[in-house]
Parts: structure tokens; C-alpha cells; sequence
């Protein structure tokens, strides 16, 4: 579905050739192996570094490449989502909601420190908000971090982290000052700091991305690791979320469109009853039907980047988009697995890891339902 | 010691290619193009020369109608310092394409012409010992190796009794073949800077080059469909089958 397009101009498409070129390099051909693993090789990061993948969209100063528009991630992010998994994404690209607000409030030497390092490749960054005890309710999260001296003391525990058992610094979310939102701070821990200790948790799917608790036992981190100023943390975190959540939504978008050419392709190849598949006008309708859903997905999307790209906030529109997205992905897949039948139930399909990867798109970087409840009170009800 | 690298804008590899209803040749409106893999081969050899210290100046040219401008912003992209675009729309005789980058390679005093081995488009396979023969240079086709040294290029070529060398006194005509390098992906930063690099346009009558009469396609037709396969249940049945064919 290549067209002449308001928002992608002939950089975008030149940068999607490179993309696409490296994910059927690079990327596709061992996805088995590395499901099979539960995690992707770090080799992966550098050589998503040197053919220019890691860094798009961050900071030059921190070592990225800087880019008019959000419009290059979601390219990437499709383009990503060819390869049929979405551990890959999240394994490779934790950096992209790790490193943000050390790039935009962090100090230059953490920036030097921490995030040109995993741009290069050679290192693996997660961020850390989910408590055991809750994840979108940021206000409230309990990991504390006491000053002595130059040093935090971090106690507490993290979960559902993604990269979390590979990271070498984690963006962590800890408390700091006194209870609510004005108590939350920022701050890198690195992965080999005493006290620190991780557990590997099995997953439904993403399985080659790696996913932790982690454990913090009297870490004592620098107070120079602290992103931006202290108790300021939660402003940080929210902005965060807002572009994690577009990133999401065009995850959603990718592969629900992955669903769509895989059935069709399917539906053309499969002999039934002495005919292809897509003669029988049940078939053709039910295509239609998914690629409705797909191109008012992307006509949203597109327009969300737009203005978010220009400067604009719409925080209620991101979670719609997140939202219409991730359900649409939900419905199109379920279609998707109809029409490939039995063949689409055999592990190793495409559909089959996307049908098992849907529901950790309506869950993680906010539910459903916190998104409707947020989009809610932005919307003033 | 500048280098000038053939870049031709072919059909994308990943295409399906169609033939037109009429059997006048293939589709190529709305579809994808990109630059020829092989010479995308040959631009990052020509680089790769270049970050070596044995190349000053590489010149990326191309012959074709303006769309020929994106294949020449990749090969800027790559790494090229500026462009020739020899701007002509419609059909081009492959002897006319050879005459004025024989002629293009002339006027800049270039010590080395690289190109693909062969266009995956016509794989007629013929650009580069053409424009040799024109400029009455050495050729040194389906390189697998390159080497500058000095006045000299030796360069290896993989035959069917294995490997062979080559030492060609410069300037040479050198074409690439698949194995001599991995192009590599080109970052956005250089998409961008690559805008700003210059493309010279020329044209036949500017490089003094006469557009003759050559090939015409009588017919182009689609190679016969695949016949539906047989499944067989085990492998005397399958030793049957091809001894059936006339295959064992």
C-alpha cells in the first residue's frame, strides 16, 4: 500500500527501503530461533546502530538522529513489524521509551554517560515504571529512593519491564519526596549495582523479548543519576507515555496491516471446494471488512503523528488512537486466523504470534481501560 | 584519481513483474523503482575505495528521464560527491546509453568506470564492455575483488574453474558481481545531506552523442505458469515419478 501521501514524502520511503532491506536481512529469517531463546542477541543492537535504525528520532547531542517528524518511527515501527514478531520490537526498541526523558531533561553527562552508549549499540537500556502493586497509577508508586549523602538508597521492586533481565540502565521511576504525584522522581540505575537482582518472567507472547521483575535491595545509585530535577519526575513520565503510545498504536497498525497481506495471500494460494479461497464471496467480504478497519486506523494515526509532530498535545486523541488501534488489531487478527483456519492455529504462522501478541497491546503502556478513563477526563466529562 | 559509477533506475527486485496485455514489454508505470542492485554493488565498492584513500572523487551518472534523479540522490546518498544526470526521456538504445557515458567518462578525465555487472531489469549484461570498447580501455568484468594500486587495478573474477586474476592497466571499465561487497544501508543523516550535493544534467547533443537506431522488441510474453505440482506418499514414489519424467 505504497501511495502518494500528505504525511510520507520520498525520505521517508527511501528511509523505509533501508529499513525494510535491514528487517528481512537481519531480522526475519531468525525470528524462530530467537522466540525459541526468549530473548534477542545483543549483536542485533549494533547492528541496528550502524545501519541507523536505534537512532532515529533522539537528539544528535546524545548521538541520534534528529528527524522533522514522528512520521520516521512509525515508518520504522512498520516496517519492524513485518518480521511477524512484536517481542522484536519491544526487545530492540526499549531504548525508545528508556532514553526519552534523559534526552530531553537528563544532564549532558548522563546523556554522554547513558544514552550515546545504548544509540551506539553497545548497550541496552529499559525504563521502569510498574510496581507489583500498580502500573498506570504513577502517582502512587512506592519504590523509594532516600537521600545519604551523594548517593540514593533505592528499595522497592519493578515489574513487567521490558529488557528488563538484559538492560545495562534502567530509567527508573522512584519516589523520592512525600506521597502523590509531587513526590516522584527519575533516576538511572545500572545493572550491575549491588542489591539489584532480577527475575525472568514466561510471557504469552513477545517471547524473544525479555520481560523482569527486578528488586532493589539498598541500591545506592549517585544523585547524579537523577533525570532532570528532583520530585519533578511525573511530568516527564507522562510526556513518555504520550509518544509511547503512538509508537504503540503503530505497532497495532503494522501488524493488524501484516494480518491483512498474510490473509490475502493465503485466501489467493488455498484451494477449497476446487477454487481458491478468495472466490467465495464470504471471503472477499470478510477482507474488505479488515481492510476498512485498516485504512480508518491509519487515516487516524496519521493524523495524530501529524499533530503531535507540530507541536500539539492531544492527550485524549492519543488514547482514542491507542485505543481504536490496538481493538482494531484485536478484531482484524481473529479475522485473520478465520481465514488462514487450521494453518493459522500451527505455531510458526505469522497470525498465530500476532493473535497471542494483541492483548499485550490493549494492556501495556496503559489498559483500555485507564486509556478510556484519561481520554475521559481530557475530554472534560 | 576520480571514479565515475553507472547507476541505471530499474524495477524494484521485490516487484512482480506484469506483462503489458499488448506483449509491448512489462508494466513499469506506478511501480516501484529503485537503483540496480549490482550497481549498488559497484557504488559501495567505489566508497569503499574512496575511505580507503585510493579514490578522490567519485561521480555518480546516469542515463534516463527525470525520475532518474531519485536513483542518482541514492547513489549521492551512498557516498558519491556529485552527480551527471544525462537526461533523456523515452526508450535508450543500450549503445546510445554506452556512447555518452563513454563520452561523460572522457570529458572528466575519470581513471576508473564501475558499473554493475548487468541491469536486473534486461540483464543484457553489456554497459560496461561497451564503453570499454568505445574508449579502447582494458575491461575487467564480474569482479568479485577490486584493487587500486597506483596506475593498476587487480581485480578477481569468479569463473566456473574458480577464481581469476586480473591486472588491468588504468584508466579501466570494472564491473561488479554479486559477492564483492554488501552494500550498506544508507543512514537517514546522508538521505538528507545528499539533497544538497550537486547533479550536473547533460544530454546527448551536450555530449555530442547521436542517438542511433538498434534493438527493437518485437514481443515480450510472460514464461509459461508453473504447472500444479503431485504430492507423493513415499520415496518410491517419488524415484517413480521422476523416472516416469525422464529425470532419473
Amino acid at each position: 500500500m505504497t501511495y502518494a501521501s500528505p504525511f510520507y514524502d520520498k525520505d521517508h520511503e527511501e528511509f523505509r527501503a533501508q529499513a525494510r532491506r535491514f528487517v528481512e536481512k537481519e531480522i526475519s529469517p531468525n525470528i524462530e530461533a530467537w522466540e525459541t531463546a526468549g530473548s534477542i542477541p545483543r549483536e542485533l543492537h549494533q547492528k541496528a546502530a550502524e545501519a541507523g535504525m536505534l537512532q532515529v528520532g533522539f537528539p544528535e547531542r546524545c548521538g541520534g538522529i534528529e528527524v522533522p517528524d514522528l512520521f520516521y518511527g512509525v515508518v520504522l515501527t512498520e516496517e519492524l513489524a513485518r518480521s511477524g514478531s512484536g517481542g522484536v520490537i519491544a526487545g530492540l526498541m526499549s531504548h525508545g521509551i528508556a532514553l526519552p526523558p534523559i534526552c530531553h531533561v537528563g544532564s549532558p553527562e548522563l546523556q554522554a554517560r547513558y544514552a550515546r552508549p545504548v544509540l551506539e549499540g553497545r548497550k541496552i537500556a529499559a525504563l521502569a515504571i510498574t510496581e507489583p502493586g500498580g502500573g498506570s497509577d504513577v502517582a502512587n508508586l512506592k519504590t523509594r529512593a532516600e537521600r545519604d549523602g551523594d548517593h540514593y538508597v533505592v528499595n522497592g521492586s519493578k515489574t513487567f519491564i521490558t529488557s528488563g533481565m538484559r538492560a545495562d540502565y534502567l530509567t527508573c521511576a522512584v519516589r523520592t519526596g512525600g506521597a502523590g504525584m509531587g513526590g516522584v522522581s527519575l533516576v538511572v540505575i545500572e545493572g550491575d549495582t549491588p542489591g539489584l537482582s532480577r527475575t525472568p518472567l514466561d510471557k504469552m507472547g513477545w517471547r524473544c523479548s525479555d520481560t523482569a521483575t527486578l528488586y532493589f535491595d539498598n541500591c545506592r545509585v549517585p544523585v547524579a543519576n537523577l533525570v532532570g530535577r528532583e520530585n519533578q519526575g511525573f511530568m516527564a513520565i507522562m510526556l513518555n507515555f504520550n509518544q509511547e503510545r503512538i509508537m504503540l498504536a503503530a505497532q497495532a497498525y503494522a501488524f493488524a496491516k501484516v494480518c491483512y497481506d498474510e490473509a490475502m495471500d493465503y485466501a489467493r494460494s488455498r484451494e477449497t471446494f476446487g477454487k481458491a479461497l478468495i472466490r467465495n464471496q464470504v471471503i472477499r467480504h470478510k477482507l474488505v471488512d479488515m481492510r476498512m478497519r485498516l485504512e480508518a486506523v491509519k487515516a487516524n494515526l496519521d493524523l495524530v503523528t501529524w499533530r503531535v509532530s507540530n507541536r500539539q498535545i492531544p492527550i485524549a486523541e492519543v488514547c482514542m488512537l491507542k485505543n481504536f488501534a490496538c481493538t482494531s488489531l484485536e478484531w482484524i487478527a481473529n479475522e485473520a486466523m478465520q481465514v488462514f483456519g487450521g494453518a493459522g492455529y500451527l505455531r510458526g504462522a505469522k497470525v498465530e504470534r500476532i493473535y497471542r501478541e494483541t492483548k499485550v497491546l490493549t494492556i501495556g503502556g496503559g489498559s483500555l481501560e485507564i486509556m478510556k478513563d484519561l481520554a475521559a477526563k481530557q475530554l472534560g466529562m | 584519481m576520480k571514479a565515475l559509477v553507472s547507476v541505471k533506475r530499474a524495477v524494484d527486485y521485490n516487484v512482480r513483474i506484469q506483462v503489458k496485455p499488448d506483449g509491448s514489454g512489462v508494466v513499469t508505470e506506478g511501480v516501484k523503482h529503485s537503483m540496480n542492485p549490482f550497481d549498488e554493488i559497484a557504488m559501495e565498492e567505489a566508497v569503499r575505495l574512496k575511505e580507503k584513500g585510493k579514490i578522490t572523487e567519485i561521480i555518480a551518472i546516469t542515463v534516463g528521464g527525470a525520475k532518474n534523479e531519485e536513483t542518482l540522490r541514492s547513489a549521492l546518498a551512498f557516498g558519491a560527491d556529485r552527480a551527471i544526470h544525462i537526461k533523456e526521456e523515452g526508450e535508450i538504445q543500450p549503445l546510445t546509453a554506452a556512447k555518452a557515458l563513454a563520452a561523460a567518462f572522457k570529458k572528466e578525465g575519470a581513471q576508473v568506470f564501475f558499473a554493475g555487472k548487468q541491469a536486473i531489469d534486461d540483464d543484457a549484461n553489456q554497459t560496461g564492455q561497451m564503453v570499454a570498447s568505445l574508449l579502447d580501455l582494458p575491461q575487467a568484468t564480474f569482479a568479485s575483488k577490486v584493487e587500486l594500486d597506483g596506475n593498476k587495478a587487480t581485480v578477481t573474477r569468479e569463473v566456473d574453474a574458480g577464481l581469476e586474476t586480473l591486472e588491468v592497466d588504468l584508466p579501466a571499465v570494472i564491473t561488479a558481481d554479486l559477492r564483492l561487497n554488501e552494500p550498506r544501508y544508507l543512514k537517514l543523516p546522508d538521505i538528507m545531506k545528499a539533497k544538497k550535493k550537486p547533479i550536473d544534467v547533460q544530454s546527448f547533443s551536450s555530449l555530442g552523442v547521436t542517438p542511433g537506431a538498434g534493438l527493437k522488441t518485437t514481443k515480450t510474453s510472460a514464461p509459461p505458469k508453473r504447472s500444479k505440482g503431485i504430492v507423493v506418499k513415499t520415496v518410491d514414489e517419488l524415484v517413480a515419478a521422476l523416472k516416469g519424467k525422464g529425470l532419473l
